[in-house]
Order: C-alpha cells, then structure tokens, then sequence
C-alpha cells in the first residue's frame, strides 16, 4: 500500500498499472483519453506505450503478448469509434480465453447520455464478450475498479475485461491508494470437486482398455504443461489436441497423436469414436472439434477435467467432471492412476497415421506438382527454425495446414485465433508474441485474405523495430471459403477471388525487407534467409490456386465420417 | 431430463450494480430466448439484490443458463424452480370507468368473487388490484373486459422458493432467516 499526495484520476491509472506490474500498453490515443496519455508521457521510463495503426490492432497485439507471455495484455482507446473498434479483438479474447485489461476514454460524466460528440456506449456494447466490464465516473474508484480488473482477467478461466473512464474523472484529483484484488464475495474463480470423484475417475481410467484424452488450452493457461506429461507418461494414454491446446505438449512426443476437429488427423478423429475413454483436458468440446454431437464417442465413458462450470455438460455430458485448475487436477489424478501401457492401442493411431501420410500428408510436404502447397512451406519453415519458434496463424486454410504441419517442442507456441476464427488477427497478434518473447523467433503464416484486413500494422512492426517474420501464403482467394463453395456449393466462387496488390512493394514501402517466391527451387534458401534476419522480414509464397485441406469433416458429420480427399 | 419446453423460475442473488441486469438479459439474448417476466427488488439480504425471471425453455436449457449466470463475477447464486417448486404471485391493476361500477351491479359481484380489492375510486374511474396467479388475473381481465378496460397493468411474478437457498452460508454470513 502506497500513500501520496492528491493526484488526477488519469495518473492513478498510469500508477495503478505499474503495481500491476504493466510495463507494456498497445493503445491508439483520442480526445476522451487525452489526460491518460498525457500521463504516460510522463511515465514513458516505465510504461512503454505502442501504437497501432488501428485499435482492433492494439487488441490482438495484447492478445498475442499475453499468449506467449502468460501476462494479462493492456490495451487503450479513446471512446466511440475507439472503443468499438477494440469490440472484435474483446470478443476474440472472451471466446480463446485470453487476459486482458482494456481501458477506454469516456465522455465527460455530465454528457452521458446526450449523444456528445465521440460518445458510444462501451459498456453496453461490450457486456457480451467481455468477462466484466466497469464505468467509472470518479477518480477515487479508479485504483480499486483497475485492481479488480486485473485480477478478474487473470483469475479462474481468464478473459478480457473493459474499464470505462469518463474525462472528467481523469480530471479529478484525490487521495491515491493502491491495493491489489485477491478475492470478491461473489466470485469464485476456482470450482473444486470431491476426493471420491477422482477415485472414481482412476478407477475408470485404469480398467480402461482403449482410453484417449484431447487437450485443449487449459493446459497452458494453467501452466500444467509438465503435470499433463506425467500424467500421460504414467497412463500411457494416447493425447490429441484442440487447435488451442496445441505446442502444450512436444509435436514429436510418443503419445502425441495429433489434432481432434474438422481439419485433425485422421485417426484421432475416427478413434474418438472407437474409444472406452474419452478424457477431455481443459477443452471445452466446440463443434469445430466434435462435428455432429449425436454421434460423438457415444460408446466412451467421459472424464472432463476443466476450471470453468459452465462448460461442463455443456456440448457433450460426461460422466466424471474434475472441476479446478489442471494444475491442481492433474497431479492428483496421476498419483491415483496405475503405471500402464497401451502398445496395441497406441498402435492404432499410427496405422490411422499411414493411410493419412500416404493419401495426403505426403502429397503435400513433397509434392510434384509444380505449384507450391502451403504446407511444404511450413515444412521449410520446422526445418529453418528447429521447431523452435512461436508460429502465428490467422484465419482459413493457411491456418489450418499450419496447425497440422508445424512442430513445436515448447510450450505457448502456438498462437491462433481458434474460437471467433478472427482474420487480421495473425500480423498484429505476431507483434505482440514478439514483444512477449523478445528473445524468441516469430513467424506469422497469413493468406493473403486475412493480411489485409490488419496489414496496416506493418506500420507498427516498422516503427517498433520488431523482428516478426511474416509469410504470406498467397492463392489469389479466400482459400477456405472457395473450399467449400467448391465443395458444397458446386464451385459457384461468390466473391472468392481477390486481385491482389504487389505485396512486397507495400511491405518494402513500410521499411521492411521483402521478397517473393514462387518457384519450390527457391523456397528453401528464401524461408533460411527469412529466418537469419534479424529485422522484420515479409516473404510472400505464391502456392497453388486451388488447393484444398483434407483431411475434413463435413459440417454436421460425425467425426468418424472424416474425408481424406 | 426432457428437452420438452415448460416454465421455470430463474432466481438470481447478486451486488446491486450498474449494468448487471444488461449482463443477465444479455445470456438470455445470445440463445434467442424471451424473457416473459423480470422483477428485481432487494433479498432478505442487506445489499443483496435479487432477480425473478420466468422463461419457457427445456430443462437442460435452463440448467446451461444458470451455469452462465452464476460466471457473472456479480452474480451471488443463482437457481432455476418449476412452478410446483415455488411460492409464486404476480399483481394485477385494472383501471375501469367509474360508470360501469355503478351502472353494472354485476361487476360488483365480479370484484367480490374474485377476492379483488378496490384500491381507488374516483368520479371518472376505479382501480382494482388482484394479486394471485396468473390464470386468476387473467380470468379477472376476461370478465371486466366486456366493461372496458382503460388500463391494465400486471407486474412480473415474485417467488419464493420452498426449499432454503442458503445464500448467506454462501457469503459466509451467519444471519440466514
């Protein structure tokens, strides 16, 4: 607790941030949230403020910094249209459960209401996606509300939080005290379950014949990477994992046996359906990941480990829920559960995995064809890094080959915009990752579609020196939906199509290095020379036109009726 | 459980603050479900604000948007009844021309066999009040109506569940009624 003289609403903000431990802000500043810049600019020593080209670019920039850092992203905006421009990146973060602090510049308190010039209503526009939202009209509410917000982002299942300050309580001065948010009465962040439960549970999973287990992003937001480890390495239980679950544990481990979902592997996806056991590891069984729910593992009994109660029974019922934090979860369960193996098992995936490899992944990692297929990219990309770098992906097919092909050994690695499925998201989110590990290699995989719904951030790369490397797999279309308008609307391609402008000229127009390859010949060296740089780096990949992901699950079909073509 | 459709009453104990009857009308908006009833006073808690909402949904409905009320970091408990689980009335105002009280002998015996109260009598108009359930007040407004209505008014169902529902152990009180 710190006592200082009166001071403004506004560098009680700036003061309550840095108790917070903030030292990094992406915002876009505005006539409502002037006097809150006005401080930073004061505190520039300690808070660095980075602004994007676009507010929505300041969200998923916060997104991808607390992804690979852990930490809760801080974002500002003045009010109106700054503030609902920030509404996209809030709602992506509520849905991937991604910390953030977001504060927006009011109007005056004596204008609420009047339709004064820049007034939106922020807190009614944002109460849906966000985790909580406050208003603050006096100063002296502004260290506590700020603590609150800080430790609701946080706490339990995390998610994104809007502060709401009107001018003139930026204004206002009073007595400043800090103190931090541990606990609200009506708050619990962490549900537990009884002991017996997990008896039962172990029981379960050691009578187990053919137990599977998908995990999701619980995972890492619980930072129970090596508990999930033991686990599975005292079970011997084979582990597939959701698009936001992936890079929690090594892409090369044993047990790891792939992605679950629409785009997963093949034989993950048949398997769930073929299982005794289906253990689900702090994921919340989107339909992305379960297609057609009356026919999802059906004859499995169903373990669901997971922080948030309203996810369980949600989507699929399941006969044990462990509620808590995988953290605390999983170690309890791993000292109950036998030392087991299960080669046979085990076996299985890997012969689902041959059919896979033969009839697609091959194809597309060593084609012959003369166009270039994304995932040879992503290829050339596991080879130049070791594997070791935070891939950021955005939105469609791109993403999806991205997630199937790169291999990851650590941990928030991986950063994509799985829930909402927000394009634009990648170029700004890969800033923020860049910025949370600064000691680490970054590359964004974008389509060319996505690119240019934030491909004003270049701007912000350049101006913050920020070594992102950035590939651009570029079709000339919205490969996705061109996908399915090929598949289920009998190639009738509405609006698909996009004319592209000279990319590397726009990214060299923004200071950044660029280069353009389209032939395979020149693919390796040009992703090496990408990778060696040291500075931003843009490479587009022109790759085939018309290509599709497989294997898929048609919307609505059951995961065991995956194609492979 | 049944994905059969009935009433339910939604009781919400919470902080009494800005923007959290938003939040909850929000839960039921994003599954395209009508709210038929909302009332919200004080609870038998000090600060403790609480919530009646009656919805026609199926039960596992129900139990999904209890679980996405009770996340609300404002939100106490929260807890779902059926109609035999409950204590339940709901106020009717009925507002008729003075003439047809003193005209029609038999709207006397109408107010009087559904156990109505007048509640003002003016040259122009009176005002009857009938609090009961929904079937007596919409019985009441069927037999006036032939009189003329000049308004008619019902507030949202208030209910009190049979069983306890523990809130102060939940605040750690130790002031249960």
């Amino acid at each position: 607790m710190k006592n200082i003289n009166k001071i403004s609403g506004a560098e009680a903000v700036i003061r309550s941030l840095i108790e917070e431990g903030v030292d990094l802000i992406y915002g876009y500043p505005g006539g409502a949230i002037m006097p809150i810049y006005d401080e930073l600019y004061k505190f520039q020593d300690k808070l660095n403020h980075v602004l994007t080209r676009h507010e929505q670019g300041a969200t998923h920039a916060a997104q991808g910094f607390s992804r690979v850092s852990g930490k809760v992203g801080v974002v500002m905006a003045t009010s109106g249209p700054g503030a609902t421009n920030l509404v996209t990146g809030i709602a992506d973060a509520q849905i991937d459960s991604t910390p953030m602090v977001c504060i927006t510049g009011q109007v005056a308190s004596h204008l609420l209401g009047s339709d004064a010039f820049q007034e939106t209503d922020i807190i009614g526009i944002s109460t849906p996606v966000t985790k909580w939202n406050c208003q603050v009209t006096k100063a002296e509410d502004i260290p506590k509300v700020l603590a609150k917000a800080f430790y609701i982002a946080k706490s339990g299942r995390p998610g994104p939080v809007l502060i709401d300050i009107t001018k003139d309580a930026q204004f206002e001065l009073f007595n400043y005290n800090y103190q931090k948010c541990n606990s609200i009465r009506s708050y619990n962040p962490i549900s537990t379950c009884s002991d017996d439960l997990f008896d039962k549970a172990s029981k379960i999973i050691n009578d187990s014949k053919k137990p599977f287990i998908v995990f999701g992003q619980g995972v890492i937001l619980g930072n129970a990477e090596s508990e999930f480890k033991k686990f599975i390495e005292k079970t011997g239980i084979p582990s597939a994992w959701t698009i936001l679950g992936l890079s929690a544990l090594p892409t090369d481990h044993y047990l790891n046996v792939g992605m679950v979902g629409m785009h997963g592997n093949y034989g993950p996806n048949v398997l769930t359906n073929e299982c005794d056991l289906l253990i689900a590891v702090g994921m919340r069984f989107d339909d992305r990941v379960t297609g057609n729910l009356n026919t999802y593992a059906k004859q499995a009994k169903i373990i669901h480990l997971e922080i948030d109660p309203a996810e369980i029974d949600k989507n699929v019922k399941c006969d044990i829920a462990l509620l808590g934090d995988v953290k605390s979860t999983l170690p309890k369960l791993t000292k109950l559960v036998n030392n087991n193996t299960h080669d046979k098992w085990l076996k299985t995936f890997s012969d689902y995995y041959k059919i896979e490899y033969d009839k697609v992944i091959h194809n597309e990692i060593y084609p012959t064809k003369i166009g270039l297929t994304m995932a040879e990219v992503i290829k050339e990309i596991n080879i130049a890094t070791n594997g070791n770098a935070v891939i950021v992906t955005d939105v469609g097919q791109h993403q999806m080959v991205a997630c199937r092909y790169a291999k990851f050994n650590d941990s928030k690695s991986n950063v994509t915009s799985g829930g909402l499925g927000t394009m634009g998201f990648a170029l700004p989110a890969a800033l923020g990752a860049k910025m949370g590990a600064p000691e680490r290699e970054v590359v964004a995989v974008i389509g060319d579609g996505g690119y240019q719904m934030t491909i004003q951030e270049l701007g912000t790369i350049f101006q913050t020196g920020s070594a992102v490397k950035i590939v651009v797999l570029n079709n000339d279309f919205l490969g996705m939906v061109r996908q399915w308008q090929q598949m289920f609307f009998e190639k009738r391609y509405a609006s698909t199509e996009l004319i592209n402008p000279d990319f590397v000229m726009i990214a060299k127009g923004y200071n950044i290095e660029a280069n353009k390859v389209s032939k395979r010949s020149e693919l390796t060296l040009a992703v090496k020379k990408m990778i060696e740089s040291k500075k931003p780096y843009f490479l587009e990949v022109k790759v085939e036109k018309e290509d599709n992901v497989f294997p898929m699950i048609p919307t609505g079909a059951s995961v065991s009726e995956i194609r492979l073509e | 459980m049944s994905d059969k459709i009935s009433t339910f009453t939604v009781s919400i104990y919470s902080e009494n603050n800005i923007g959290l009857l938003n939040r909850i009308s929000a839960i039921f908006l994003k599954r395209h479900i009508n709210i038929e009833s909302l009332t919200t006073s004080q609870s038998e808690i000090e600060n403790i604000f609480r919530f009646v909402i009656v919805v026609n949904v199926s039960e596992i409905m129900i139990q999904r948007i209890i679980k996405q009320i009770n996340k609300q970091i404002e939100v106490i408990s929260s807890f779902y009844h059926k109609n035999e689980e409950t204590i339940y009335l709901e106020t009717a105002l009925y507002k008729v021309k003075s003439k047809s009280l003193f005209n029609e002998k038999h709207i006397q015996k109408i107010i009087k066999k559904s156990q109505a109260n007048i509640v003002t009598v003016s040259p122009d108009y009176f005002v009857i009040e009938k609090t009961g359930w929904r079937e007596e007040t919409e019985k009441l407004y069927k037999e006036l109506e032939p009189y003329g209505l000049l308004q008619f008014v019902r507030s949202g169902r208030i209910s009190v569940s049979k069983e306890p529902m523990n809130i102060s152990n939940l605040l750690g009180l130790n002031t249960d009624k």
